[in-house]
């Protein structure tokens, strides 16, 4: 499976260049940008592990780059993404969060279901590492 | 129609009979409008022979304290306070209208209560004889007034970050056909829809509980597709459930359903009533579920430019009721909107400090203090050819719907969806990269067709169709264009 979370899952996978240029745009709007890292990529997984704090006050995207280069060294076979945050009155959230790394295998969410009553089901979902299912789900080409 | 033949100014006031309006103080061109009054702009275009200030006075008088004769009963009240006070009246060049600004008393409104609001100010006066068409074109709610309101249960932010879904449109897509599918088949379109990239699917406004399809098997079907979904995307997903009803009773029975199976989001329409979204709105922010308003009906009363309530103002009472998403027009869909017009309808809705500007048929600033933005949502007979038209005009805290334009896919419902996500991702990240997307947004497309067969066959399919016809509603301002 290919996960869609995220701003740009339905591209190809962007080069360091097309990143790049993504956070230059974050710059620009005075965006601290923010590496995070994880193998658990259920959608409900909020906190994935932070590397180091977020850039404040980048003037380019070469530091940002150069974490992000060695976020991948130290976790291999991770999925990793950026985050810029919006501080501004009224939003004071996140502005954009991208993939920008996947694990060579994404392995598939398995979705349990538990017979509850009057024909209802409870569901879960859980991540079960590769190989990954055939399933395409429009992020697959 | 007048009388007043005492020469002492306080005993014409009392004189019994039929006075004026302007003369018993609805029109008073030197009132200063407080901080604190509801102001409100009407259009109106008085009967033949009728003086149009008169007829602006009758309008404040009439949403007021006035009836048609002079009662000595008013004597018993600080009535200065209680009348509506209109302070301003400006003929529309070109044409038998006039804009009325007439500002109301805090005190003449419940705190919190939109019925209240709207028995007050459009009760009575749109049936007055005196007139031959009146519109409510604009409304300032005074912080003061806003503060009253629970405002929307979560608003964007908070359903951003619910969702996980950031700096990009949200899609949708309304299911078809709207009516007739079992519940089993309509489950398969949420399934497609949604694996396929979307971020939500939607009942129809007239979806509720009929007897092809009741509302309990539908929404258990639907949740089957959306948790099966959100398993093969990896993503959260969702389907509005339609809980309109009859009664109060049955609207919370059928919320707490969808909240019990997992739902994130319900929906409901507007021909519920005022009060009935205000107790769902409540509902919602409780329960935590985010409540999704289809404006079904509006187009009877909001459409024409010389009679009925402006949709800007409607959108300010769905922002104070506390709905999280409301339909507002696409601009190039099938519906009616002129693009200025809509332009101002998003501002309203999703912006904190609005200022006044007549070019978007905004006539008063307004302050909606912390009540967070409501989601605007475009829907009806958009695609994904339009994409770059629709991220220009409507931006990124929107969701874009397209039910034919998923649905009607040669390659099916998915590879629809897909189509649609390609589009609205590519143009976002060339956005992002300076691009300008109205010059080179097909080229962006098209470029992204190259690998996305799906978008491909979209363009293919859609390119070529437009609505181009005259909006009946336009603001009267024409923006100067800049040199």
């Amino acid at each position: 499976m290919r996960i869609t979370q995220g701003t740009f899952s339905f591209l190809p996978d962007l080069s360091d260049d097309d990143i790049a240029r993504q956070i230059q745009y974050c710059i620009d709007n005075d965006w601290p940008v923010s590496i995070e890292y994880t193998t658990d990529p259920h959608p409900r997984n909020v906190y994935w592990e932070m590397w180091g704090t977020p850039h404040f006050d980048e003037v380019s995207p070469s530091k940002v780059m150069a974490s992000l280069a060695a976020c991948r060294k130290a976790a291999p076979d991770h999925y990793i993404k950026v985050s810029a945050f919006d501080r501004s009155y009224g939003r004071q959230t996140t502005a954009i969060s991208f993939l920008v790394t996947r694990p060579a295998d994404e392995g598939s969410l398995r979705l349990t279901r538990v017979e509850a009553e009057d024909r209802r089901q409870r569901y879960g979902v859980t991540h079960v590492p590769g190989p990954s299912r055939p399933y395409r789900n429009g992020a697959e080409r | 129609m007048a009388r007043s033949d005492s020469s002492d100014p306080r005993q014409a006031r009392w004189a019994s009979g039929v006075t004026p309006y302007a003369q018993l103080g609805y029109y008073n061109p030197d009132y200063v409008p407080a901080d604190t009054d509801v102001l409100c702009a009407f259009r109106l275009v008085p009967q033949d022979g009728v003086d149009p200030i008169e007829a602006a006075a009758a309008v404040a008088g009439e949403s007021s304290t006035a009836t048609w004769t002079v009662v000595w009963t008013d004597r018993l009240t600080s009535y200065e306070r209680y009348q509506a006070k209109c302070y301003r009246v400006e003929a529309v060049p070109g044409t038998d209208q006039y804009i009325a600004w007439i500002a109301y008393a805090l005190d003449l409104f419940e705190e919190g209560s939109i019925a209240n609001l709207t028995s007050s100010i459009i009760g009575n006066v749109f049936g007055f004889k005196a007139l031959r068409s009146l519109r409510l074109e604009d409304m300032r709610i005074p912080p003061h007034y806003a503060a009253t309101f629970q405002g929307p249960a979560h608003g964007i932010v908070m359903e951003r970050e619910y969702l996980n879904k950031f700096g990009r449109p949200l899609l949708g897509a309304t299911v078809k056909p709207k009516l007739g599918l079992s519940a089993r088949s309509y489950g398969r379109v949420v399934f497609e829809a949604l694996r396929g990239g979307l971020d939500f699917t939607k009942d129809d406004e007239n979806i509720n509980s009929q007897p092809f399809m009741r509302w309990r098997d539908r929404f258990l079907f639907c949740i089957e597709a959306v948790h099966r979904a959100t398993a093969e995307a990896g993503e959260i997903k969702g389907h509005y459930m339609n809980v309109t009803a009859a009664t109060m009773e049955d609207m919370y029975e059928r919320a707490e359903f969808a909240r019990e199976i997992g739902s994130v989001i319900i929906m409901i329409d507007l021909t519920v009533g005022y009060t009935a979204i205000q107790s769902m709105a409540k509902w919602s922010r409780r329960n935590g579920v985010i409540l999704h308003l289809h404006r079904a009906g509006h187009g009877t009363f909001t459409r024409q430019k010389t009679h009925g309530v402006s949709f800007r103002v409607l959108a300010k009472w769905m922002r104070l009721a506390g709905v999280d998403h409301i339909h507002a027009g696409t601009i190039v869909g099938k519906l009616e909107g002129d693009p200025n017009a809509v332009r101002g309808y998003y501002k309203t809705l999703r912006d904190r400090l609005v200022a006044p500007d007549p070019t978007l048929g905004l006539y008063f600033e307004q302050d909606w203090l912390s009540h967070p933005g409501v989601m605007p949502v475009a829907s009806g007979g958009i695609h994904a050819a339009q994409m770059p038209q629709l991220l220009h005009y409507l931006g990124e805290d929107v969701v874009l719907q397209f039910g034919g334009g998923t649905i009607g896919h040669e390659d099916g419902i998915a590879a629809g969806a897909t189509a649609n996500r390609v589009a609205v991702e590519a143009l976002i990240q060339a956005r992002n990269e300076g691009r300008d997307i109205v010059a080179e947004g097909g080229d962006v497309l098209l470029r992204a067709a190259t690998w996305s067969p799906a978008l491909r066959k979209a363009l293919d399919l859609w390119s070529d169709v437009s609505f181009e016809f005259e909006s009946t509603d336009v603001p009267d301002a024409v923006a100067t264009p800049s040199v």
